[in-house]
């Protein structure tokens, strides 16, 4: 487009030229004008970076990754670089999901898979990250598309399926395993999975699959009526699993019984998902990095501006019965795991004679003490901190439904009920 | 059963309960809750029928009974409102209760997700989390759909988001 522009100047000067007439001067000065106009316009378009070896740390207007290498340079994080190696599986790419796959792009992070099933709708540009040119692509495809602009060097892998199904959530679980990318990887072929679905189902399906896979994975959730929110780190056999206990939820203060709901079904605010993607994406950064605290549960109520965190031991009567095997295998370990608290805490005081002893960023070794399989989380409300509530009851208590009658009878053929079905359907009403 | 209005809550009580907790990745435990899901939905069909209200028909749409179509309808000032309906067992059924969906409504009342899927009262969720694993297909059409229908149809004919099929002929369908 530039040089086409930069010709028609060229046939317009020689036009100029061959009138003499001085009146015509001031006319062809302003189309020459706007003519160059447009071309510092198609100068200025679309520029994509290419793809860079390495993480440098060389402070230039040139390199994307200065300002993250810096962190090492302030002995913030000891190695940033090996954020390239890492695969995080973002779950939902809605106002939270899209974000914190942004975020995660921009640091640079190794691999990106993406799984969504929902296409982009103006009804969503409330929210951050889509555009709204991007209407009517699936919000992987878009996410891609974006994020790909962004940084190049992210590989990126989009799974535009629904999870809950039987068909998606076998997808969902073998790309979880797929290990092309990192093979030396111990376990799955991720390194941490972040829900950001918008409901409880999604969720129970992202538990059942990290379950399964003994891979630790990061809630997070933005309440109906968009005041709150918060995040929760799952670690299988070690940590609260999603079905231990009824989902934890920030109260909003807000009664519900004065919330009105008629004619919707939720609200949101780019504030409130932005906050949530943000506490997210950060304790995956300290997660995967190895600094700072990485919390277990974190809250955040928006018109209180107040944060409760607390910590969720695993249930023993788990009605998830992956879960209960991961529980056992966590017990079965904790000698290996003493002896290697134990190693560590040596090694501190050798070297605390050379430096101060700093602040202890293994978040997943305790202190060795009986305490450690203690309290275990019952789903009862009364040890929840002040503004967190369970969001639905714990399945053993039965509202005391009087039955007419059960419906199990392991003679009962399967056949034979589903034609007893489809006659009563054939049936006029 | 704070919340559910006196039929609603009368009919639930009359359909079977069920007993085995069991998903579609669970072998022959999900046959035997297929077996259960069935007996549920008979004596729920029947029941119907015999009160003069019939409302849906639902079938399984694949041998392995994960996905389920059919029809439901509603009569509203003498006509009838007819649609179709499907949803999916979910991977983590019955801890979670099948998503409902009414694909023709999509888009048309916000009453509802993307997919068409209808959105539940605050009361749905908790009475299926407590009664896991006893409620069923059965069950979760009487308290979500049902409902749903009552309230919806209504409003969406009467802002003229819906027309009837045949308009201004007699319905003899009905
Ligand atoms: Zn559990």
């Amino acid at each position: 487009m530039e040089t086409e522009l930069k010709e028609i100047l060229n046939d317009l000067k020689s036009l100029q030229n061959s009138f003499s007439d001085p009146s015509l001067h001031s006319q062809f000065d302003k189309i020459r004008c706007r003519i160059e106009s447009l071309v510092s316009l198609a100068k200025s378009g679309p520029m994509h970076r290419s793809k860079v070896k390495d993480m440098s740390a060389e402070v230039v207007d040139s390199n994307p990754y200065s300002r993250l290498m810096a962190l090492q340079r302030m002995g913030i994080v000891e190695n940033y670089e090996r954020i390239r190696q890492f695969s995080v599986a973002v779950v939902g790419i809605g106002g939270v999901g899209s974000v914190a796959a942004e975020m995660l792009t921009r640091c640079g992070i190794g691999r990106l898979l993406l799984y969504d099933y929902d296409k982009v709708e103006l009804a969503n540009m409330n929210r951050l990250f889509f555009r709204p040119e991007q209407v009517g692509m699936t919000k992987t495809e878009a996410a891609v598309q974006t994020l790909s602009d962004i940084n190049p060097d992210v590989v990126f892998e989009s799974y535009t399926m629904n999870i809950t199904t039987i068909q998606g959530f076998e997808t969902f679980m073998s790309s979880l395993q797929n290990k092309s990318f990192n093979p030396n990887k111990e376990g799955s072929g991720v390194d941490l999975v972040l829900s950001c679905v918008d409901n409880y189902e999604a969720r129970m399906v992202v538990n059942q699959a990290c379950n399964e896979l003994n891979q630790t994975w990061m809630e997070s959730g933005v309440s109906e009526n968009a005041v709150s929110g918060h995040i929760q780190l799952l670690v299988p056999g070690e940590t609260a699993c999603f079905a231990c206990a009824p989902p934890l939820v920030v109260a909003s203060g807000v009664d519900e019984r004065t919330l009105k709901r008629e004619g919707v079904c939720a609200a949101s605010l780019p504030t409130t998902m932005g906050v949530v993607a943000g506490l997210l994406v950060q304790n995956t950064l300290k997660y995967l990095l190895k600094f700072g605290q990485v919390t277990s549960y974190l809250g955040y109520n928006a018109l209180k501006d107040y944060f409760p965190t607390m910590e969720m031991k695993p249930n023993p009567q788990c009605s998830n019965s992956a879960c209960l095997k991961r529980q056992e295998e966590f017990i079965l370990a904790k000698p290996a795991r003493d002896a290697a608290a134990r190693t560590k805490i040596e090694a501190e005081a050798l070297s605390s004679t050379e430096s101060p002893v700093h602040a202890d960023n293994e978040w997943n070794i305790s202190v060795v003490d009986d305490s450690e399989f203690g309290v275990t989380n019952t789903g009862s409300s009364d040890v929840l901190p002040e503004g967190l509530a369970h969001e639905l009851p714990s399945a053993d208590g039965y509202e005391n439904l009087p039955a007419s009658e059960e419906t199990s009878n392991p003679l009962d053929d399967l056949d034979d009920l589903r034609k007893q079905l489809e006659t009563l359907n054939a049936e006029k009403s | 059963m704070e919340g559910w209005d006196p039929t609603t809550k009368s009919t639930l009580t009359q359909i079977p309960l069920l007993t085995t907790k069991a998903g579609p990745r669970d072998g022959a435990a999900w046959t035997q809750r297929l077996k259960e899901e069935y007996k549920a939905l008979i004596a729920y069909t029947s029941m119907n029928k015999s009160n003069d209200n019939d409302w849906f028909r639902i079938s399984a749409a694949n041998p392995e009974g994960t996905r389920w179509t059919g029809k439901c309808w509603y009569v509203h000032n003498l006509l009838k409102y007819e649609f179709d309906l499907q949803f999916d067992i979910p991977v983590t059924y019955p801890a979670t209760a099948p998503e409902l969906e009414l694909p023709q409504l999509d888009g048309k009342t916000h009453k509802m997700y993307r997919g068409g899927k209808i959105c539940l009262t605050v009361h749905f969720k908790p009475l299926w989390a407590k009664n896991c694993p006893r409620f069923g297909i059965a069950h979760a059409l009487c308290l979500g759909l049902a409902p749903w229908l009552a309230a919806e149809i209504p409003i969406l004919v009467d802002s003229g988001m819906i027309k009837h099929k045949d308009d201004a002929a007699s319905s003899s369908e009905v």
